[in-house]
């Protein structure tokens, strides 16, 4: 059992407990891709977990499985998802209607994608609450009115007339953002919400969690590739490496004393911040030699193995199990197995 | 020394408003004036609708501005003809931010890198084949990716393929509109890299576009911060880190997500 949660909630039930999940797809082909290959981790309400992954880490299938969003060629190969005691993964297609949104809020990647073109804006806010709750005329628009002013201070009204193509991207992220949390989930999956933004909209965005975080205390899962955004978000950190999580521990300690070398490399390949001397700038960016492995040839051992600069012989035969360093810190690497 | 490029006094306007007839004119550029010296980079940093793009395609010949000048090697584009602009045009090549939709996904490497010899009308079949295969090679891709379609590489290898392809006809300046900006950042080092090093080799100068200060400062030589339009503030990278002036400069640098190594210290601007 991994990644537990602060000892000050631990005698609160987690919120969301996620036992050696694995998912896989499987292409036309009939190869077999793992994407998530055992996973194990606790979320506490009100917790802020920040999922660092790159490309083909299986980030985005964490988030598809716990809205049970996969698609046709994706499978749950074992495995268990409890949302508040219940198992998501054995949820019937009603009671899904009722979790999603309802219970977990999901906040897309595209925003441009996601917001129906022809619809205004609050009518599409309304519909989140409509397919949840039965609310009168009345309620409905002081509901709507509500949401869109807790995401966009001023201009509520204005935007609520809108339609998605009339918004900039900053302002649709605010908007699904709203229809996240429009019935009051416990828990927001947020994947890659700031990524096509511009850094002051990001901040803003980050700004915003921060404050619904506090005002409705939400739990939320932050996926992203770029660890800077977790830094002052985050309360903890799981890396998501092959479909396995290379660390999960306070944020702080992730990102300031990261203890497995993928983690470590990572942080590494981060622009040097303004290094003022002339010979520093334009110094070769750290980089990680080779690429992520292929998914659907899962070869024995730790998948980062081929990769590592620490990589020593077990590393080939046998993956590594999470090992406790630190109180909350696990990391799943030889360097620190028993 | 005469600069590589030099813009002056750019302005560039489209037609507003919902009628087809109506005057209304939105100033994508207002007066953009900027020069880049052979073999050295210059990294345009500004918010989405500052008017880095627009500048971009009119450097690249892509738009015809409104005024203003742009010479090259000393020489007004405006005043190249036809086939003048033809000869002119390889000289400066662009990579742009979405690897998905500058490259045909159902073309082979091969054939992507092929392309600006086939527009160009250079070299027979094998010689190009032979180039774009050297080329493939400069920007590590390995040559059993070749014959890959272009929708079966990952992200990285896309990005590479596009200066790749870039690199083709031999420019001189490349610009690079938020080029890093989609990938992974283990990937984006290794990108970053891989242009510093073709700049060292091939004496390449860069106009790099984007909005992540942090990378900017680490591949330029000067900044430029572009505000609606205009440049607001310009400078050698580290007068501009050590002391921005502009109001819009300030903003930027406060909105990169810090990363101090300090364990006492988490800030996000």
């Amino acid at each position: 059992m991994g990644g537990k949660c602060p000892p000050l909630v631990q005698e609160m039930t987690p919120l969301l407990e996620v036992k050696n999940l694995h998912v896989s797809y499987s292409a036309r082909t009939g190869e077999v891709c793992h994407a998530l290959a055992g996973v194990n981790f606790d979320l506490a309400p009100g917790e802020i977990l920040g999922v660092l992954g790159e490309s083909g880490s299986g980030k985005s299938t964490l988030a598809a499985t716990f809205l049970r969003l996969l698609p046709s060629n994706g499978k749950i190969q074992k495995g268990s998802v409890l949302l508040e005691g219940e198992n998501l993964l054995e949820a019937s297609a009603q009671d899904l209607r009722k979790i999603r949104g309802g219970r977990i809020g999901l906040i897309p990647q595209e925003p441009s994608s996601s917001l129906h073109p022809t619809l205004q804006i609050g009518q599409q806010v309304s519909d989140v609450l409509t397919a949840h709750e039965t609310l009168d005329r009345r309620s409905l628009n002081h509901k709507t009115s509500q949401l869109l002013a807790s995401v966009f201070p001023k201009d509520a009204q204005r935007i609520s007339r809108s339609y998605p193509h009339e918004l900039s991207g900053g302002q649709r992220q605010r908007v699904l953002i709203a229809q996240a949390i429009a019935c009051g989930p416990s828990l927001v999956v947020a994947d890659e919400p700031t990524a096509s933004l511009d850094p002051t909209t990001q901040q803003e965005i980050l700004h915003l969690f921060r404050t619904l975080r506090q005002k409705l205390g939400l739990a939320m899962i932050f996926i992203t590739h770029n660890p800077a955004l977790l830094a002052g978000l985050a309360d903890r950190i799981l890396v998501l490496y092959a479909g396995r999580i290379a660390e999960i521990g306070p944020a702080a300690r992730v990102l300031y004393s990261p203890q497995h070398p993928y983690t470590a490399a990572l942080l590494r390949c981060l622009p040097s911040h303004f290094a003022e001397s002339r010979s520093a700038r334009k110094a070769k960016p750290s980089v990680i030699p080779g690429e992520p492995p292929d998914l659907s040839l899962r070869e024995n051992g730790c998948q980062f193995e081929p990769r590592c600069a620490e990589r020593m012989e077990v590393c080939k035969s046998d993956e590594p199990s999470a090992a406790v360093v630190n109180e909350l810190h696990e990391v799943s690497c030889f360097k620190f197995a028993g | 020394m005469r600069p590589l490029l030099k813009v002056e006094n750019l302005v560039k306007h489209y037609a507003a408003g919902r009628s087809t007839r109506s005057k209304d004119r939105l100033a994508a550029l207002d007066g953009v004036s900027l020069s880049i010296p052979s073999g050295e980079t210059l990294a345009l940093v500004g918010e989405s609708g500052s008017g880095k793009s627009t500048l971009a395609l009119c450097i690249a010949c892509l738009e015809t501005p409104t005024s203003g000048s742009i010479s090259f090697e000393g020489i007004d584009v405006a005043t190249l003809d036809e086939n003048q602009q033809r000869l002119f045009r390889p000289q400066i090549q662009l990579v742009f931010q979405d690897p998905a939709s500058s490259l045909n996904p159902r073309w082979t490497a091969l054939e992507i890198v092929s392309e600006p010899f086939l527009v160009q009308r250079r070299f027979t079949k094998p010689d190009r084949t032979v180039r774009a295969l050297q080329l493939l090679d400069r920007v590590a891709i390995p040559r059993k990716l070749a014959g890959r379609r272009a929708d079966e590489l990952s992200g990285g290898q896309k990005q590479r393929l596009a200066i790749a392809r870039a690199l083709a006809l031999e420019p001189k300046l490349i610009i690079l509109d938020e080029a890093l900006s989609a990938l992974d950042c283990s990937v984006q080092a290794l990108i970053a890299n891989l242009l510093l090093e073709l700049q060292a080799s091939l004496g390449l100068a860069y106009l790099f576009i984007t909005h992540d200060f942090a990378m900017a400062a680490h591949l330029a030589d000067r900044i430029a911060v572009m505000d609606r339009g205009r440049i607001v503030e310009s400078g050698p990278t580290e007068n501009i880190l050590r002391s921005p002036n502009h109001e819009a400069t300030r903003a930027l640098l406060a909105a990169v997500p810090r990363f101090i190594e300090s364990p006492s210290v988490l800030v996000t601007a």
